[in-house]
């Protein structure tokens, strides 16, 4: 089967507005600079680095929420690098996002129920109501919240309506950028259990965002590193903890806290 | 979780009961006012000028607040007066803030070039001093109540096309139009169905401001004569007048500025308590 | 010795029976690492706040006691009480974009509490601000001190805020999540200048996380929180070897831990959880309230 996504090359560059003179073009600022992979069907690929590693962006690349300056990215098979928004629009449904402050990605102004059925609604799924109730079920989350209003909710039940408006499209591929991090211990276990028990009943595939590589450990199949907008190791999860290649892989694994008060760590 | 923190709660009511129940009782004058008037408040009878408010001595009843130098009842002028202004608030308020508000948005949100435009044309706009452009524009209109109200929209839209230009900026960063956009919304459609509703209650207190300076906009053009040509009373107007007896019935200019005071006060509370009543994080 | 005592500390929503804090008792040794843990919403920062007098003005202390060093700080009149507080408490807050002025250069900043609480004459305050700044390793601590904070990087922000708590010598400090907001690197960073700053000085450390693999590098001892209640206080080998309460337990077992990766992440059973909230209003019910 082909890969869902082809990576080939893809660079993406912001002009820098600070430094703009008087008259012409900003000075760019690459962020991504030339990223080259696949992600088989079926696979959760996670993307790890720290700030400023460019994988948010790359995340945003993958679903057309940024365009690429250069390189190409392609959806099973088809060039989707520099379509316009109007082409775009029908396959958006193949592809959905999960974001990382629900306060922020949440409406405040529209109720739980209304946030999952309006994508549902743009695509013409019939029913959309109920569809919508289905997808409150599906992340464990009791139906009578479709009347209530974000702030009325906690973090983690945040997280998990953010959830169920990408899974009620029945996407075929989701990326969760950085959807754990703000949370405490319980509600992360939580959500990313949950989040296993989707991928497995509904044959997801998925690109987890973090910069936390034990969360990856337990979620992933592969593991990106990324570290200035570069690649610096793409490997299957167990290799890479078990001989992680790169020195900053190495660095962002001894960063790891473990609970374990007789292992010295500084 | 075991969290009291979602208790705290807003006291709201109180601001927003006394504000609307002046413009309530504003509301009624007007539109009751032939049934709620005891005289015409054109009628003059110049054996009973300057009769003082009811409780002062040599009052005459039926009078309530008095009369003015050319013997018409105070509080019929008053009551007759609210018309123009209620008129003038509604009509200059809404049309305003839909103007204003609309370029805001679209400047605020689309940005790129329609955010170019709108706000180089904001710019020019406010550079033009606005009273000199309003005594312009009446001039070339001439005096009336729609000559009014076109004065106040041509001046005042960028108001609120500056203030919602920003809310609509700092929303448009959020992340749930980007989750719109993923969804496949279209922009104008994220717009009018995300962006708007947060955007709405700096509106609903911009609209209740702009109201109270359209009321007092147009009690300083009647103040000074250019306002509605005919005989209808307004209360700039009778302010005016009451001022050259100031010293001998001072109730002829006091109480249609109280009317005044009050109904600007109340349009601006009651925006205030509105946007708290909208806010749903509030509630 | 302990130096700070918290006794049946217990905290409300004006004006309702919600209790925020139940019964709150811990100690805090002379030069200690003590860690709150729990959830979001558990409590653990409303006891900083408790200590260091900063609770939100719509809750108010109902009964207990914060004694630090002997002396009980609630039954103090309020200007002694602040006096206390500002010669021998300090917080390292949580997130230094905000805690730090950006309209005022970081001299100031730091110098100000040493002036206007301690007293100090401004050229020793001064001195003083550059020495610390010094021990954090800042380089060029002038430059630093005549900069506004957005000159500055986050990382370094964060340094300038650990310096300023540090700068009076105080005998308590409340750390308030103060590596959440960061990365893995930058985290591990800042936590290791903690511990250096808080070894060299001596002084006590309230730390306030939700992170137990934090907790295990960092403390000599911790308290588990729910509800506002405390359910296990212990020493941090005894805890990581056996953790006595079911919660704890459940707490540890949804840590991740990367070396183990089938023993981690567990959500906490909802067994669990009913259990614990059974305990907490078991208790409310014993004091009559809530």
């Amino acid at each position: 089967m082909a890969d869902l996504y082809e990576i080939d090359n893809l660079a993406l560059s912001f002009p820098d507005l600070t430094r703009k003179p008087l008259f012409g073009a900003a000075p760019r600022t690459q962020i991504l600079k030339g990223l080259s992979f696949t992600i088989p069907r079926g696979e959760i690929l996670g993307i790890v680095g720290g700030s400023g590693s460019g994988k948010s962006t790359l995340g945003r690349a993958l679903v057309r929420l940024l365009e690429p300056t250069g390189g190409t990215v392609r959806f099973d098979g088809k060039d989707i690098t520099h379509l316009s928004e109007t082409a775009l629009r029908p396959l958006r449904r193949r592809f959905q996002m999960i974001f990382q402050d629900p306060m922020s990605s949440l409406n405040p102004r529209h109720r739980v129920g209304q946030l999952i059925s309006a994508p549902l609604k743009l695509h013409g799924v019939a029913d959309a109501q109920e569809a919508a109730l289905e997808a409150l079920d599906h992340v464990g989350l009791p139906r009578s919240f479709a009347a209530r209003y974000p702030h009325e909710l906690s973090g983690g039940q945040r997280q998990r309506v953010g959830i169920a408006r990408a899974i009620a499209l029945r996407p075929e591929f989701i990326l969760a950028d950085e959807i754990v991090s703000g949370l405490d211990v319980s509600s992360q276990a939580q959500v990313l259990a949950l989040l296993e028990r989707l991928v497995d009943e509904l044959g997801l595939t998925l690109a987890f965002i973090s910069h936390d590589l034990s969360v990856i450990r337990r979620l992933c199949s592969r593991i990106l590193v990324l570290h200035h907008g570069e690649i610096v190791e793409h490997s299957p999860t167990a290799e890479l903890f078990a001989n992680p290649a790169a020195a900053y892989t190495r660095e962002l694994l001894d960063a790891i806290p473990l609970p374990d008060p007789d292992q010295p760590w500084f | 979780m075991l969290d009291g923190r979602s208790q705290i709660r807003r006291r709201l009511g109180l601001r927003l009961w006394l504000s609307g129940g002046w413009l309530l009782l504003l509301v009624l004058a007007a539109v009751f006012a032939p049934l709620l008037s005891p005289h015409s408040p054109l009628e003059q009878d110049l054996f009973l000028g300057r009769l003082p408010p009811f409780w002062a001595h040599g009052a005459e009843p039926g009078y309530l607040l008095g009369t003015d130098s050319l013997g018409r009842d105070v509080l019929a002028r008053i009551l007759y007066g609210a018309r123009v202004a209620l008129i003038v608030a509604l009509a200059a308020g809404s049309i305003t803030g839909l103007i204003g508000s609309t370029m805001g948005l679209l400047a605020g949100y689309l940005r790129g070039w329609v955010d170019v435009v709108i706000s180089r044309l904001i710019d020019i706009w406010m550079a033009f001093p606005p009273v000199l452009f309003s005594i312009l524009l009446i001039a070339v209109l001439g005096p009336g109540l729609v000559s009014i109200v076109i004065a106040i929209v041509v001046i005042d839209w960028t108001r609120f096309a500056r203030v919602v230009r920003a809310e609509a900026m700092a929303q448009g960063a959020m992340d749930y139009p980007a989750s719109a956009q993923i969804a496949g919304r279209t922009r104008l459609s994220t717009m009018f169905v995300e962006i708007l509703p947060n955007v709405l209650p700096t509106i609903v207190v911009l609209l209740t401001l702009e109201m109270g300076i359209a009321v007092i906009v147009e009690a300083i053009l009647s103040f000074v004569n250019l306002s509605i040509s005919t005989d209808d009373p307004t209360w700039g107007g009778m302010i005016s007048e009451g001022r050259a007896s100031i010293h001998q019935a001072w109730w002829v200019m006091v109480f249609p500025l109280i009317a005044l005071f009050l109904t600007v006060l109340s349009f601006s509370q009651f925006g205030e308590g509105l946007k708290d009543r909208f806010d749903p994080v509030l509630r | 010795m302990s130096y700070l005592s918290i006794s049946n500390l217990s905290v409300h929503l004006k004006g309702t029976p919600m209790r925020l804090l139940r019964d709150v008792s811990l100690t805090v040794k002379s030069g200690e690492v003590h860690g709150l843990v729990g959830e979001s919403g558990a409590g653990k920062s409303m006891i900083g706040k408790a200590v260091l007098g900063t609770l939100p003005r719509a809750v108010e202390i109902i009964s207990g006691k914060i004694e630090l060093d002997g002396v009980d700080l609630l039954s103090l009149p309020p200007s002694e009480h602040r006096r206390r507080l500002g010669q021998f408490c300090a917080l390292i807050p949580q997130d230094p974009l905000t805690a730090l002025n950006p309209s005022r250069r970081i001299a100031p900043q730091i110098t100000d509490r040493l002036t206007d609480i301690l007293g100090w004459d401004s050229s020793r305050a001064r001195q003083r601000a550059a020495e610390i700044l010094d021990e954090v390793h800042i380089p060029d601590p002038e430059r630093v001190l005549k900069s506004y904070p957005h000159e500055l990087s986050g990382g370094m922000r964060q340094r300038i805020l650990i310096a300023s708590a540090f700068a009076a010598e105080p005998k308590l400090i409340v750390a308030d999540e103060p590596t959440t907001a960061l990365d893995v690197t930058v985290q591990k960073q800042i936590l290791k200048l903690i511990k250096e700053m808080q070894q060299r000085h001596d002084t006590a450390l309230l730390f306030v996380t939700h992170d137990l693999g934090v907790v295990s590098k960092i403390c000599q001892s911790l308290s588990v929180l729910y509800g506002g209640m405390v359910v296990e206080a212990t020493d941090v080998r005894d805890f990581f070897d056996e953790p006595a309460h079911p919660y704890s337990r459940a707490l540890l077992a949804a840590t991740p831990k990367y070396t183990d990766p089938e023993a981690s992440l567990t959500p906490v059973p909802d067994s669990v959880i009913a259990a614990v909230r059974a305990e907490v209003e078991a208790a409310d019910k014993r004091w009559g309230n809530g």
